[in-house]
């Protein structure tokens, strides 16, 4: 199926006007996504990822690229001619705690996105897909009445889930679904999410800062330094054989949860991420990495590149 | 071995009008100098409560300390005023929170607040202690210059490293650590980390590291205590719990955690959640979620007792009355 996919991204940029210059917050991010995949977008605060989520469901516009959803390019659209595409492109936020209403019990937030886009008539039938929604997303009957305040971040975080299945989506966007919840819960609704994709056959854009939950999670993962993209591969090869120095030095920053003569050793990178404004023709990670080459790092920001099939790196000292 | 702190048999309730919330049910932990004590567990266990008590600043009404005792470098914290209370704060035992964006005042340069702890506690004069800020500044790597910056004009990870100056500037003998790199990015997390590792160790201290995330726990504890619904269910050297752990808990604690998987593998999350403190079922509280429960379990709390005569690895767990038993973990050999 690799000649039709789902969801073609082209040179996506985002700028944002502030007052200390233009922020590049996605610059030039590009790939595609096959049906029943999950791409995994990772990077650390401000490196454009929840942003290029938004540009994506054009919650937000992007300032040029395009966005090929279905063969269809809905860069251009208008927020009525999305209307009918919102049902097909859905999102599930981060914190169950402020992204519910919580004035609205769990009945009338689940069935409420299907009352707005008129998808089931007559009151029984809404009831019906509604109970079907919490069975499908393990919330047992006796909560349809609750209020969101009653219940613990994984039921929460189940209602969000229900919403969006609710339209009966394609494509998920998933910005850090698991971040605010305990490990355990954790556990509970990544495996919710893996379910629902096999049974439903659905697409996720898995956005998040944890890479253990993107390896578990993606067949293919992107990882984001300063608006850009500097490494894309599948999930396996980039944990296995990373290229990039941003990944290598990112993946050995996660702490292992192993003690012994197994654990490998930790190399720390120095300094930090600083705002894209006002970037310098150069590599962004450059005053980071640990093998910058005067002459070459300094030239130009590096574009993806295809090293070996399949993985993409943006470095201009690999060949 | 000098012990740092020595907490016997700690319970501390929150008693409100509508119910008795028991958070901390009967804990005993010690922490010797240069030692570092991992304490694990999820929302809810009562991890926090334990530190608070440690400076006795559960806020009363509802916390209510209901029984222990507390030892620190010597001397018995439940039994001081405020005035020693007072003295003691800050100096012999500081503490991080986890969110460095609300911990520093945002009025106040980096180097007067660094400055403000020394000039009460160490009799400095403004000058000295401005001085011995910049110092502290040095020590957790950033420039001297930046002590006349305000809070805002840092990153998230230069705050929090500024927020372990202030806490280290007195050179307290135990730093309580709340979750103190959650809120960081993870190349972030590795700078603060090290940084901590090594101050702990140059300076003689003690640390007691209140975390949810087993892989920080591996990465600077010495020893590590579990804790569940108020109780300590294991505790032992990190060497002890993580390659040789006996709790059922521990064992769906690890369970859950998505790197040690293949990809593609279901996660065996715990089932169910986390019992609520001011209603405990009977006897074993992990009983209801636990995969080896039996009757037995709900009979009665089961106590702390050796793993296999050792002297530092303790399980609290009915399950190993019963002749051969072992976790699934342990008999497959993982």
């Amino acid at each position: 199926m690799a000649n039709n996919p789902l969801l073609v991204i082209e040179n996506l940029t985002k700028y944002f006007n502030t007052a200390a210059g233009q922020l590049h917050a996605v610059d030039g991010v590009s790939f595609t996504l096959e049906e029943g995949k999950t791409l995994g977008i990772v990077g650390e605060s401000g490196c454009g990822k929840s942003t290029t989520g938004r540009c994506i469901l054009k919650l937000i516009e992007p300032t040029s690229g395009k966005i090929i959803f279905q063969g269809n390019d809905i860069t251009k659209l208008s927020r009525r001619e999305m209307r009918p595409l919102r049902q097909k492109m859905q999102m599930v936020f981060q914190d169950p705690f402020s992204s519910l209403d919580p004035r609205q019990t769990v009945m009338q937030l689940i069935s409420e996105p299907i009352i707005e886009h008129n998808l089931i008539k007559g009151k029984e039938a809404i009831e019906a897909r509604t109970l079907e929604l919490m069975r499908t997303v393990g919330l047992a009957e006796r909560y349809v009445n609750v209020y969101p305040h009653e219940l613990d971040g994984g039921r929460r975080q189940r209602i969000g889930i229900a919403r969006a299945l609710a339209m009966n989506p394609k494509i998920i966007v998933c910005d850090e679904p698991v971040s605010a919840l305990d490990v355990s819960i954790q556990a509970q609704i990544l495996n919710l999410l893996k379910q629902l994709q096999k049974d439903l056959g659905l697409t996720y854009i898995f956005i998040t800062h944890d890479l253990s939950v993107v390896k578990y999670f993606s067949d293919d993962i992107a990882v984001m330094y300063m608006g850009t993209m500097v490494e894309k591969a599948p999930a396996s090869v980039l944990f296995k054989n990373p290229l990039h120095p941003y990944t290598k030095a990112l993946l050995s920053a996660i702490p292992l949860p192993i003690v012994g003569k197994d654990k490998p050793k930790r190399q720390v990178i120095k300094g930090e991420i600083t705002a894209p404004i006002n970037l310098p023709d150069a590599c962004r990670f450059m005053k980071r990495c640990d093998c910058p080459v005067a002459g070459v790092c300094d030239k130009g920001n590096p574009v993806l590149r295809e090293l070996e099939p399949n993985h993409f790196v943006a470095c201009s000292c690999l060949k | 071995m000098e012990l740092v702190l020595d907490i016997k048999d700690l319970v501390v309730h929150y008693e409100t009008e509508d119910a008795d919330v028991a958070a901390v049910n009967g804990i005993s932990l010690a922490i010797g100098k240069k030692r570092t004590l991992g304490l694990v567990g999820e929302t809810g266990a009562g991890k926090t409560t334990t530190a608070l008590s440690i400076m006795n600043l559960v806020p009363d009404p509802p916390g209510v300390i209901k029984n222990g005792s507390i030892t620190l470098a010597g001397n018995d914290v439940l039994a001081m005023n405020d005035e020693q209370l007072e003295a003691m704060r800050g100096n012999d035992v500081a503490m991080i929170f986890q969110d460095p964006m609300t911990a520093l005042n945002p009025v106040m340069t980096v180097g007067e607040q660094i400055a403000e702890s020394l000039e009460l506690h160490q009799n400095m004069t403004p000058e000295e202690a401005l001085e011995k800020a910049k110092e502290m500044l040095k020590l957790v790597g950033i420039a001297e210059t930046r002590a006349y910056d305000y809070p805002h004009q840092f990153s998230g990870g230069m705050k929090q490293r500024v927020v372990i100056a202030i806490a280290l500037a007195c050179s307290p003998k135990l730093l309580i650590a709340d979750e103190p790199t959650t809120a960081l990015d993870v190349t972030i997390q590795a700078q603060v980390l090290e940084l901590m590792k090594d101050l702990i160790n140059n300076r003689d201290m003690a640390m007691l590291l209140i975390t949810h995330s087993l892989g920080v726990v591996a990465e600077v504890c010495d020893d590590m205590a579990v804790m569940y619904a108020g109780r300590i269910v294991e505790k032992g050297t990190v060497d002890d719990v993580f390659n040789n752990m006996r709790h059922p808990y521990t064992e769906g604690l690890f369970n859950s955690l998505p790197n040690l998987k293949e990809q593609g593998e279901m996660l065996e999350p715990i089932k169910g959640l986390m019992p609520d403190p001011a209603d405990l079922p009977p006897g074993c509280a992990f009983a209801p979620r636990c995969p080896y429960a039996t009757e037995a379990c709900t009979a009665a709390v089961p106590e702390l007792e050796s793993v296999d005569g050792s002297a530092t690895h303790f399980v609290a767990c009915q399950a190993y009355s019963r002749p051969g038993f072992a976790l699934r973990r342990n008999k497959d050999g993982k």
